[in-house]
């Protein structure tokens, strides 16, 4: 889904003198309809497990809470340190800029790195999305989940490319608050599949 | 226009027509006030020679007024139709009433596979019948059916009963009914189940307590 | 004025195809919904002439071929390949395209004031996008298996798998088509959305725009804020297909129930987001030829806002068989029928918009009186099928598709019309003819009533929807005189639309040329040359006043221009 990153270019640069910043509404508009999309796999997951009266509690046993809750620390400070790149983009500290823009993405890489072990592990188990109604929920919730967040890797490595190249002349803007915003959502996706998945008894 | 229904032979079938042309005669007011209007303005404010038009622009409450009552009157016949809505409604898909006779409906690309439970009255036992496409029921006796699918989803209904369920699979739904009048009544799937869906046809016979009778001994000869 | 950051292209690729003109991307996405709109009538036509003559060959059905169709006889699976299709087309590829895409792409920017949308060049991707997503649509015809035959509804287990219903890759495209599809109007929704809030000229305040604007406004929002659910659904039901998960296969431990409710989550507020558009037109056409303000401009509003939010709240409706939990049904019938009390507003403040005026008959303003007429039937008949014991015996009966057709076709195709005859002058600077036009509308009036009239007296005899023969059954014999009337006059109603089509070539090659303003109306885009130049407009527009200032006591003109200066009497 590359809509986000064409979505930031050609907007703000133009159409500044013009109105508010069209980047961001945009994201927040198109984000409105992500949490739909999300809310639909997740008011579904909730009302089968539901029906499913416990059962699937032993099921979720066989994820690995510590991993998660890993991966869960690494999205969460990838969000803290996106937030220190574009405040010192904006005050013009691009190399401080540049450095918390790559400690994101490597935090967010990370963070896939460990999805894998994870997948792998379960699938070596025998878990695999064919496994039953649970794991079927599991790997399609953390997998699209999953693409999201090699979406906002792609997009923060571009805005990276292009604090490299242009070093001080780098100009923060909105592109790069919409950037923020969408690694947010990311995250706050994230922290709410995190205990319906791991952690619901 | 009554006459375009199925006569109706259903205890509760009387209950949704009634609701039906409650609504068609209020519909039908409403339909004549609005188009009456439409047609009356087009003709009485027609641009003559000099015609000018009235600067109205509907904020004032004595001009908003003309929509507001319509649309006070409107919610009145709404909650209305509502609450014989629930009513009738109730008496369908409500709780059924004790059985006379029970059987069990399940569709299937393309029939229907009627199971009677024979005379012990009990389903999965060596005397239950299963037949294709006919479905026998005493006039005037409750019917209970267990109604279910084997693939997709069908919808088992019957106009002159005015009943109509959705079959699933995986899960048994309770329909039920009285019939009044003994004859045979068309069945026909009222869900795109597939290539063959209007194939789906079934005879829903509703015999005599005589007739009845002998079909019965006629399919369980000993 | 700032720069418009994309100055003039002049090659013919730029200026005509893969242009970010909001004026030519609107065009686009009206010619294709023109295109797919003759594509889906054909398609209703080859249905009913085997409604009407079982197993006949159907004239021009020799031009398909196997296994589809068998020496110009209709299979049943094409048959519900057809069903499926036409309504799929419709909803997705008519009627959005043309309400949303054309009308709110060319208008919006025009009614407010700016020179584009806010992003242009996502503007032309989006356009890209549903014209791939179309592409895709008609491809899946000529995969083996054909196109998808599950109704436009798609319900699982028959959806499902493909052994259920013997459609492979026709349905997996489907899938994808709609996914780009949704895609397109996302995207197209976010940029609308930011275009109204950020580019309104000054004076242009929230309360002084246009209806239309505020309707694309309402519909894009309805539409991001309904469509997550389906997305999801329609994710799903693609790794049933092709990964072999039972999310709806009850075998699987899955459920059939789970894809309707997400799917008339959406479905049900996704028929406003095409009606808005079409109130839209009605809102700034009657005005225009009654030559009077819109009748309570801000209840209408206010009524539209509440139906909107009423709209998420009432998607059971289409489930009251299914055989979900019967407790669910009167709370969600109760809140359809509610839905009839904010329509009353708007539908009675439109009515009363005529009264007083100074009534003017143009094809235009035929075509948005027949949207009126004929969408009030639509709606009563809508309180049928919401009121929930009368349902148990009009559901997937023809009761319901003349109800929607009721609905949808005035919307779509008279009020579609409507706002084609209206702003076709600014669109392409040329008159149409307004003989042909008279001609086409009540041919197209009349066939449409004959078409879809005689199928509430279809369903109320128990005439189910989507089965390819009807005469299987002894009930429907009877039926069968009116079934063979509605297959005529479709063939009417299609050829009704001749004289429309050769009054845009020979408008658009030999009409007469269009002044800026032949309609003397007030909101902005008439208040620029017909068609305007590509900045939009000449100089910055300032607006002075709202945009139904039509016969304003002690003005010496019946109508005053949103941009005019009221004391000079000159337009900025």
């Amino acid at each position: 889904m590359s809509e986000a990153s064409v979505m930031t270019e050609g907007s703000s640069a133009h159409h500044a003198a013009e109105g508010g910043p069209k980047s961001k509404m945009a994201l927040w508009w198109f984000l409105a309809s992500e949490v739909m999309v999300f809310g639909g796999f997740l008011a579904a997951y909730i009302l089968f497990r539901e029906a499913a009266h416990g059962a699937w509690n032993e099921l979720a046993e066989h994820l690995s809470v510590p991993l998660a809750t890993f991966n869960t620390l690494l999205l969460l400070t990838s969000s803290l340190t996106i937030v220190k790149a574009l405040d010192a983009a904006k005050a013009g500290r691009h190399i401080a800029a540049r450095n918390n823009l790559a400690i994101t993405i490597l935090l967010g890489i990370g963070f896939l790195v460990v999805k894998g072990i994870e997948y792998s592990t379960e699938i070596s188990h025998g878990f695999t999305p064919l496994a039953g109604m649970f794991w079927s929920f599991y790997y399609t919730l953390t997998g699209l989940h999953g693409l999201h967040v090699i979406v906002g890797i792609v997009i923060n490595l571009s805005m990276l490319v292009s604090i490299m190249r242009k070093g001080e002349r780098f100009k923060a803007g909105n592109r790069v608050e919409a950037a923020g915003l969408y690694w947010h959502f990311v995250d706050v996706v994230w922290v709410f599949l995190f205990p319906l998945l791991y952690l619901s008894h | 226009m009554a006459k375009w229904f199925p006569h109706n032979v259903s205890t509760f079938g009387g209950d949704i027509d009634s609701l039906f042309w409650l609504i068609f005669w209020v519909g039908l007011a409403w339909f004549v006030l609005a188009e009456g209007l439409i047609l009356y303005f087009v003709i009485r404010y027609r641009r003559g020679k000099s015609q000018k038009a009235a600067y109205i622009t509907g904020v004032p409450w004595r001009q908003s007024a003309w929509i507001l009552v319509p649309a006070a009157v409107v919610l009145v016949l709404d909650l209305a139709v509502d609450a014989m809505g629930a009513h009738a409604f109730e008496a369908v898909k409500g709780e059924s009433p004790q059985p006379d006779v029970r059987l069990r409906l399940t569709g299937e690309q393309f029939g229907w596979n009627i199971t009677y439970p024979g005379p012990d009255g009990v389903f999965d036992t060596p005397d239950d019948l299963v037949m294709l496409y006919e479905m026998h029921v005493p006039v005037n006796k409750t019917v209970a059916i267990a109604l279910g699918s084997k693939d997709v989803i069908h919808s088992f209904f019957v106009p002159a009963l005015r009943l109509k369920q959705d079959a699933l699979p995986g899960r048994e739904i309770p329909v039920w009914f009285k019939a009044t009048e003994p004859g045979d009544y068309e069945i026909l799937c009222a869900e795109l189940c597939g290539f063959g869906h209007t194939k789906m046809r079934g005879m829903l016979t509703v015999h005599t307590d005589e007739s009845y009778a002998q079909w019965v001994r006629e399919n369980w000869e000993q | 004025m700032s720069e418009t950051g994309h100055a003039e292209p002049t090659s013919f690729f730029r200026r005509y195809i893969f242009s970010t003109d909001h004026k030519v991307i609107g065009k686009q996405y009206l010619f294709l919904g023109m295109v797919m709109a003759l594509l889906g009538g054909l398609m209703a036509y080859v249905m009913r002439w085997q409604l009407a003559w079982p197993g006949s060959q159907v004239p021009g059905a020799a031009l398909l071929s196997e296994p589809a169709v068998v020496d110009g006889v209709v299979t049943p699976p094409f048959y519900n390949a057809l069903v499926t299709m036409h309504g799929t087309i419709m909803v997705f590829f008519v009627a959005m395209p043309i309400l949303l895409g054309a009308f709110g792409n060319y208008l919006v920017p025009l009614m407010i004031g700016a020179r584009d949308m806010a992003f242009p060049r996502l503007n032309m991707l989006s356009f890209w996008i549903l014209f791939t997503a179309s592409s895709v649509m008609m491809i899946s015809f000529f995969v083996p298996g054909g196109a998808a035959a599950g109704g436009w509804t798609a319900y699982p287990p028959l959806s499902a798998r493909p052994l259920l219903s013997g459609v492979n890759w026709g349905m997996n495209l489907w899938i994808l088509g709609l996914a780009l599809e949704f895609s397109a109007f996302l995207l197209g929704g976010v940029n609308l959305l930011t275009t109204v809030v950020t580019m309104r000229a000054p004076g242009m305040t929230m309360w002084r725009l246009p209806m239309m604007v505020w309707m694309q406004l309402t519909a894009a929002i309805i539409f991001m804020l309904s469509v997550g659910p389906t997305i999801a659904g329609a994710i799903l039901l693609l790794l049933d297909r092709v990964v072999g998960t039972g999310f709806f296969v009850p075998q699987q431990g899955g459920d059939p129930l789970l894809w309707q409710h997400l799917f008339w989550f959406f479905g049900h507020p996704e028929v406003y987001v095409i009606l808005l558009p079409g109130i839209g037109v009605l809102a700034e056409v009657l005005p225009a030829f009654s030559r009077k303000p819109i009748f309570a401009y801000k209840m209408i509003l206010y009524s539209i806002f509440v139906a909107g939010v009423l709209s998420f709240l009432v998607w059971a409706h289409h489930m009251f068989v299914s055989g979900m939990n019967p407790t669910l049904v009167m709370p969600f019938s109760v809140a359809t029928i509610l839905i009839s009390v904010p329509f009353t507003i708007v539908i009675f403040a439109l009515i009363a918009t005529l009264w007083g005026g100074s009534i003017q008959l143009p094809t235009a303003m035929l075509y948005a009186l027949g949207t009126l007429t004929m969408f009030i039937i639509g709606g009563i008949t809508g309180i049928f099928n919401g009121s929930a014991p009368v349902d148990i015996y009009i559901h997937d009966t023809y009761f319901v598709v003349a109800h929607f057709h009721y609905t949808l076709f005035p919307t779509v195709l008279l009020g579609g019309l409507a706002g084609f005859y209206f702003w076709f002058p600014k669109m392409f600077g040329r008159m149409l003819n307004e003989t042909l036009g008279k001609i086409h509308f009540w041919l197209t009036l009349i066939s449409f009533n004959a078409v879809f009239l005689p199928m509430f007296a279809l369903g109320i005899g128990g005439h189910v929807r989507r089965i390819y023969d009807p005469s299987t059954y002894d009930l429907l014999k009877p039926l069968h005189g009116i079934t063979t009337f509605v297959t005529i006059a479709t063939v009417c109603l299609l050829l009704s639309q001749i004289p429309f089509l050769i009054n845009i070539v020979v408008s658009l090659t030999r009409g007469e040329r269009a002044a800026a303003n032949p309609w003397r109306a007030n909101t902005l885009e008439w208040s620029t040359a017909s068609p305007p130049p590509h900045e939009n407009f000449v100089g910055d527009p300032v607006v002075m006043r709202g945009p139904y200032e039509y016969s304003v006591p002690g003005a010496d003109q019946d109508w005053l221009p949103q941009m005019q200066d009221a004391d000079t009497a000159t337009t900025r």
